[in-house]
């Protein structure tokens, strides 16, 4: 049961946090003093401060930008920063690292493999100076409800909960072969985008795998930054290589009119 | 950087199926959605095998999983009679089976009912951070799955679907009755499907004009092609296709138009509740069809309001 938000006085609570390495690990429980207002994250700093000084965390700006201190609490994917005490049940609280990515120690996860994957993306490809939406003097000249498909996927703070939580990585390891939720919405960013001219497709369809995704929309989710992942980045992805790998009469017309990608 | 490895599996939540470190309930969603999803799919295709009971003589009620009727023995029936084409070897001839593949087929492949039961029926995942009861995973990436990008296509028929509906449930908003006034019944079938035998080939065998008139099963046939709108219009591919597949909306080379963006701007504010209006109008034509069946066995009134 949940507790209102202020109604609680200090009381003291259960940590059960994962503690290991590489290695292997286990459970070891803790206690903190839990005030109101108070988020997981504070807690896990509390217990670094009276009773484990050296428990990893990841952490940073404590205000949901920064992405760092993903973890998964009461089984959930989620911001140690954002979680606050009151929203969670009562009992104990489980802390564990991400378990979709490599553990280092404790509650930080090696995340690497995700920057990797970034730079598969063909990055942002701005058409010439002269041409749709670009002045000569380089400059974007653009309308914002052209631009607002792109804004909403940049507001990623790549803390990669969505990539942890999608069961193609999770419970089926397709590191090699799928890109993942947050790599596709940052390639629906770039492809939505007025003035790119890149064509990410062809990798979309191959080497990112987006055909794995089975549109379950963990991701969207799991997401803090409330991105509708699955709606507004994957599926229109899905759909835009539909239009050019699976639809025969798209497909036929393309080929008749040479029509290229970009074409809008 | 290869995938990772195994020392993630020296988590407490191992693997395997319904494995997960969460504490709240779950398995409520996927079991009540199964539940939903399996009922309507038992419950549909036991009347479209039925061949009666699906349209109300004396009325312009018909069952919208019979709709269109191409062929069939109801007064709303394209051609009477069945379609020369059945053989013997199939099942006894109900209208519902030629056309039935359609509206199942959209919701088949839509996304939203793709989630609904990869993750209630298919357990792939159950839930979000639970374990699976398999390994090994193709996804959408191989056959058979790969063909739901066929997704368009049903929508187009699902589209014409609406209209048709639409217009059913004015209809049933339109009682047929004779010159003078009592209700028209000289129909040559019965609602069971069998002849009627106090069809008079004498007398009239359309109503002279119809009267309007308003009741449950008429508000419930309207209601069903309104949700259904609601469920066709906010397509995902359907976004895609009236402005979703544009990179802008200015106009000029390559861009879309106002038209474009304003079409897509409707079709998205439809698609942010594209579940619900999936479930409800699942549960509508469902219930429209348990209605008219019920009325037209005989079971309840109609709730005639007037």
């Amino acid at each position: 049961m949940s507790t209102a938000v202020g109604d609680a006085a200090p009381h003291q609570r259960t940590f059960k946090v994962w503690r290991g390495d590489k290695t292997g690990g286990k459970m070891v429980d803790y206690t903190a003093e839990i005030t109101p207002g108070m988020v997981v994250l504070d807690a896990i700093h509390q217990i670094q401060a009276t009773q484990a000084s050296d428990l990893a965390c990841r952490w940073n700006c404590k205000a949901g930008k920064c992405g760092s201190c993903s973890a998964e609490i009461n089984g959930k994917p989620r911001l140690m920063c954002l979680t606050r005490m009151e929203a969670l049940p009562e009992g104990d609280v489980t802390v564990q690292p991400m378990k979709a990515f490599p553990n280092i120690r404790d509650l930080v996860t090696d995340v690497s493999w995700n920057y990797t994957v970034n730079k598969k993306i063909t990055k942002f490809t701005p058409a010439n100076p002269g041409t749709r939406f670009v002045a000569e003097d380089g400059t974007f000249r653009m309308q914002q409800r052209d631009v607002e498909r792109t804004q909403e996927m940049r507001k990623c703070i790549e803390c990669f909960l969505c990539q942890d939580t999608c069961h193609v990585i999770r419970d089926h390891e397709k590191h090699e072969v799928f890109s993942g939720p947050r790599f596709f919405a940052r390639a629906a960013s770039l492809e939505m985008h007025p003035v790119d001219v890149a064509d990410r497709e062809p990798f979309l369809k191959n080497e990112g795998g987006i055909g794995f995704c089975n549109i379950t929309k963990c991701c969207t989710e799991v997401c803090p930054e409330h991105i509708t992942i699955t709606d507004n980045a994957i599926i229109p992805l899905k759909e835009r290589i539909a239009d050019r790998y699976y639809d025969p009469v798209t497909m036929l017309w393309r080929w008749v009119t040479g029509a290229d990608k970009k074409d809008g | 950087m290869n995938q990772p490895s195994a020392t993630t599996a020296t988590l407490p939540q191992g693997s395997g199926f319904g494995a997960t470190m969460r504490k709240d309930n779950w398995w409520i969603g996927p079991i009540g959605i199964a539940a939903l999803l399996l009922s309507f799919l038992i419950y549909s295709t036991w009347a479209a095998f039925q061949g009666a009971y699906y349209w109300v003589p004396g009325t312009n009620y018909l069952s919208p999983f019979y709709s269109p009727e191409i062929w069939g023995h109801s007064p709303h029936a394209f051609i009477l009679g069945q379609p020369g084409f059945w053989q013997s070897w199939m099942p006894p001839f109900s209208a519902a089976l030629l056309i039935l593949g359609l509206p199942a087929g959209f919701r088949l492949t839509c996304y939203y009912y793709r989630k609904a039961y990869y993750r209630s029926i298919w357990l792939d995942p159950v839930a979000c951070a639970v374990g699976e009861p398999r390994k090994s995973y193709w996804g959408e990436n191989a056959l058979p799955l790969i063909l739901w990008n066929v997704h368009r296509y049903f929508l187009y028929a699902a589209i014409v679907f609406v209209f048709l509906l639409g217009y059913d449930g004015i209809i049933a908003h339109m009682f047929p009755v004779n010159a003078d006034g009592t209700s028209f019944t000289n129909v040559q079938y019965l609602a069971t499907g069998a002849e009627n035998p106090a069809f008079d080939k004498t007398k009239p065998v359309e109503a002279h004009h119809h009267v309007f008139g308003m009741s449950l099963v008429s508000l419930v046939l309207i209601l069903n092609p309104l949700l259904l709108a609601g469920y066709t219009f906010g397509c995902h591919s359907l976004r895609h296709i009236v402005g979703g597949r544009k990179d802008c909306f200015a106009g000029g080379s390559g861009c879309g138009t106002d038209l474009h963006f304003k079409a897509w701007s409707f079709v998205s504010f439809l698609n942010r509740n594209h579940a619900t209006w999936a479930m409800l109008s699942l549960v509508v034509v469902g219930l429209a069809d348990v209605l008219v069946r019920l009325v037209a066995m005989g079971k309840i009134s109609d709730f005639r309001f007037f």
